[in-house]
């Protein structure tokens, strides 16, 4: 009974979700790989995101009704100014959470009060400023309809968020490979002291990781305020499951992050045809709690700082 | 006007380098920032205008007189160093230094004891109700957080799930839930049955994730404690639903001669909280000093060198876990049955984080610390909200309460009443010997 309705379907967009998911947890991976920290306030990252496209776009796009081209450009903006929120706000939680701390060589029990402190404070700020409830975006496109590929029904929503997602992952790859930041980050991640001693600006190198993965994050929030609109208790979740993805793929490794969101975004995704959807969180959280235990270093393994 | 240009750009490069330009920019930053925390509210039809209305109104100068003022403070106390340092410092270790010997800490501890039970025979029905809600089962929950947190070096973000698991089998077993028990019990003696399957279930989850780094047992409660909303509310047949279970009875007593009937009246639960309450603080003060605390500290200060020592590490990991969990299914079991009516609402996530915060700022690993940081914190906000003067909505709370966690971990990580060993090994471990958590099974420094 299971797997024979929609099963591409279902697939095709648990692809989708995935890239999503694979956004955010980048964000996690990179800076697990710089700090050996989970960043538990990188949901509010993609919050900030998701607010920051939606007033950008909402101010831009005024009373007119955008078709066509018109509708790429607003998505590609908005995905540019969440990632330039999420920057912003991922950076000064460097600054305000993670730095102060570091200069103490404080324990890693502070850095997760702290940055736990961090995440609730902005989520609550964001409650109180923005209001309860939830914004939704403007209409850019025709939301469900697509092609339809071999009898299944492919959301345009899906085509975007696979599309904007592959080419921040291709430019990711490429920077992190390719340029001396990314020569910086992996430094940093297989040894810091040495890094340092070799002449790279530690403070300088986490920052920037923290602003890439930043970015990442802040686009993902727009892209997924489009379908789900905003709301400042939006990161939570989506957040949680993206760190699943990073433990699933291998926490620290840039393909592995990759990999995960699209495994678990698939994966979510078949639970759903079999259980209601309400069901959703656990699945993803069973996987989580599984993964740990079966394989606590992911599909990939934890390879801290090798090229990705 | 390039000249302009590069003079600017040289003030900057000058007040980038200069400490008092940084901590200026810093004062006036978290001024600016208390300003919009403090400020009148946005909404959905006018998101913007809480800014505007916290930013663009006279009320920012005060603040930004506040911050100056702080900065002053701040770099008088670095030009005029060591005496004001000194007096700081003799007011910051001053709740330590006042309790020398143990006599005078049993008379301190007498007082408190006397504060505590004469105190809510003074105060109207309101109060009496904040003091047994609010007040007397977050101190319990702070008192076994702290075992996890405090004394075990463990971050648990889930902490509200066991209450809940402790709420609804005292519902199971009282008969109240859609699903029947095998026999009904009172809800007294639903006791034990409430701490056991928090207990066990803190055993279940713990035993997976506590072999791994401690940053996954943070993710894994976190998660923990979501799911456990997300169960309650969907499993309609077994939980009862969104809509919550009713019906849960008072406990009452009825042993070798005493009958006693707890009903509505807060009072007698207060009492009843205040007994467990101080039998929690003398066991885990006991505890604390057994072979079993001793293990405890030598995990936190260093895992790998307690390991080889023999001490079984995730053995005693699972049994702070355990202790912890055990204690909040009792707080859970006696919220249940004096409310009488629990929902899934009222187990969230933000909860968790409170009682995290109740136990960081009173100090981690102190007990009185725990007792202290949690009544003041839970009973500052009601004061504030029933003062004409003040009041707030409930859920800005949090805002103050995230903040406090932040600037206790920058400022003061040990809290307001430390302990003393506690505080010993966050000064070791920021000069490179020990951990101070039992995060992450080597002593791998961040970088």
């Amino acid at each position: 009974m299971c797997f024979t309705q929609n099963f591409w379907s279902f697939f095709i967009g648990g692809i989708a979700n995935g890239f999503l998911y694979a956004l955010i947890a980048l964000g996690y991976t990179l800076v697990y790989g710089v700090l050996q920290l989970i960043n538990f306030a990188h949901s509010e990252v993609f919050m900030s995101g998701g607010f920051a496209g939606y007033f950008v776009v909402n101010a831009v796009i005024g009373q007119s009704s955008p078709h066509g081209l018109a509708s790429v450009g607003l998505i590609v903006l908005g995905t540019a100014a969440g990632a330039v929120g999420g920057a912003v706000v991922a950076y000064l939680l460097e600054r305000v959470a993670y730095r102060p701390l570091r200069r103490r060589k404080a324990p890693r029990l502070a850095f997760l009060i702290s940055a736990i402190g961090a995440s609730y404070f902005l989520y609550n700020l964001a409650g109180k400023e923005f209001g309860r409830n939830g914004y939704s975006l403007p209409f850019l496109y025709p939301f469900q309809t697509g092609v339809t590929v071999f009898g299944t029904g492919i959301q345009t929503y899906w085509v975007v968020i696979a599309i904007a997602a592959m080419i921040m992952l291709v430019l990711l790859d490429r920077i992190v490979a390719a340029t001396r930041l990314g020569r910086g980050i992996r430094a940093v991640a297989q040894d810091a002291e040495t890094a340092s001693l070799m002449g790279v600006n530690i403070d300088r190198v986490i920052a920037q990781t923290f602003i890439l993965g930043g970015i990442l994050g802040g686009a993902a929030g727009f892209l997924f305020g489009l379908s789900s609109g905003v709301v400042y208790s939006m990161g939570f979740t989506p957040a949680l499951k993206a760190f699943t993805a990073a433990v699933l793929g291998g926490i620290g490794n840039i393909r592995g992050a990759v990999l995960g969101g699209l495994v678990l975004g698939v994966a979510e995704n078949m639970g759903v045809i079999c259980a209601p959807t309400e069901w959703r969180d656990v699945v993803a959280f069973g996987i989580l709690v599984a993964v740990l235990i079966i394989r606590p270093t992911g599909i990939l393994g934890e390879r801290l700082g090798r090229s990705a | 006007m390039s000249a302009l240009a590069s003079t600017t750009v040289s003030l900057f490069r000058s007040a980038r380098q200069s400490a008092h330009a940084r901590r200026l920019v810093a004062c006036l930053l978290g001024l600016i920032v208390l300003a919009v925390m403090t400020g009148p509210s946005g909404s959905n039809t006018a998101p913007v205008s809480g800014f505007t209305g916290s930013l663009f109104h006279p009320r920012v100068l005060v603040f930004i007189a506040i911050g100056l003022g702080l900065w002053g403070l701040i770099t008088a106390q670095h030009r005029w160093g060591e005496a004001l340092k000194r007096t700081n410092d003799n007011l910051m270790t001053l709740p330590r230094r006042m309790m020398p010997d143990r006599r005078v800490r049993l008379v301190l501890y007498a007082a408190l004891l006397a504060v505590a039970i004469l105190v809510p025979l003074h105060v109207n029905a309101f109060w009496q109700d904040v003091l047994v809600d609010q007040i007397g089962i977050y101190v319990l929950l702070a008192i076994g957080l702290n075992v996890v947190v405090g004394y075990a070096g463990l971050l648990d973000l889930g902490y509200i799930a066991f209450y809940a698991i402790g709420a609804y089998s005292t519902a199971f077993w009282t008969g109240a839930l859609p699903v029947h028990p095998p026999m009904v019990l009172n809800a007294f003696w639903a006791i034990p049955f409430a701490i056991g399957t928090a207990m066990l279930s803190g055993v279940l989850i713990g035993a997976p994730t506590l072999r791994l780094r401690g940053d996954y047992l943070a993710i894994v409660t976190l998660g923990f404690g979501e799911i456990i909303q997300i169960v309650a509310t969907n499993l309609q047949g077994v939980t009862g639903g969104s809509q919550g279970v009713i019906g849960i009875p008072h406990p009452d007593v009825n042993l070798l001669g005493i009958h006693y009937s707890w009903l509505i009246d807060p009072l007698p639960y207060y009492y009843l909280l205040l007994v467990f309450v101080v039998a929690a603080l003398i066991a885990y003060s006991f505890l604390e000093h057994s072979r079993v605390g001793r293990a405890w500290t030598a995990i936190r200060e260093d895992e790998v060198a307690a390991q080889s020592a023999g001490i079984n590490v995730l053995k005693y990991k699972i049994m702070a876990f355990a202790i912890g969990a055990s204690t909040s299914g009792f707080a859970g079991m006696l919220e249940a049955s004096k409310i009488s009516f629990i929902e899934p609402g009222d187990f969230t996530v933000q909860l968790s984080i409170l009682i995290l915060v109740l136990v960081i700022f009173g100090g981690m690993g102190s007990l009185l610390g725990a007792v202290v940081g949690a009544a003041f914190l839970q009973w500052f906000p009601w004061y504030l909200k029933e003062h004409p003067m003040f009041g707030f909505q409930d859920q800005d709370l949090y805002i103050y309460l995230g903040a406090i966690l932040v600037l206790t971990m920058i400022f003061r990580p040990e809290g307001l009443i430390p302990s003393r060993r506690r505080k010993r090994e966050f000064g070791l471990a920021e000069h490179g010997l020990g951990t101070a958590d039992a995060m992450s099974g080597t002593t791998d420094p961040v970088p």
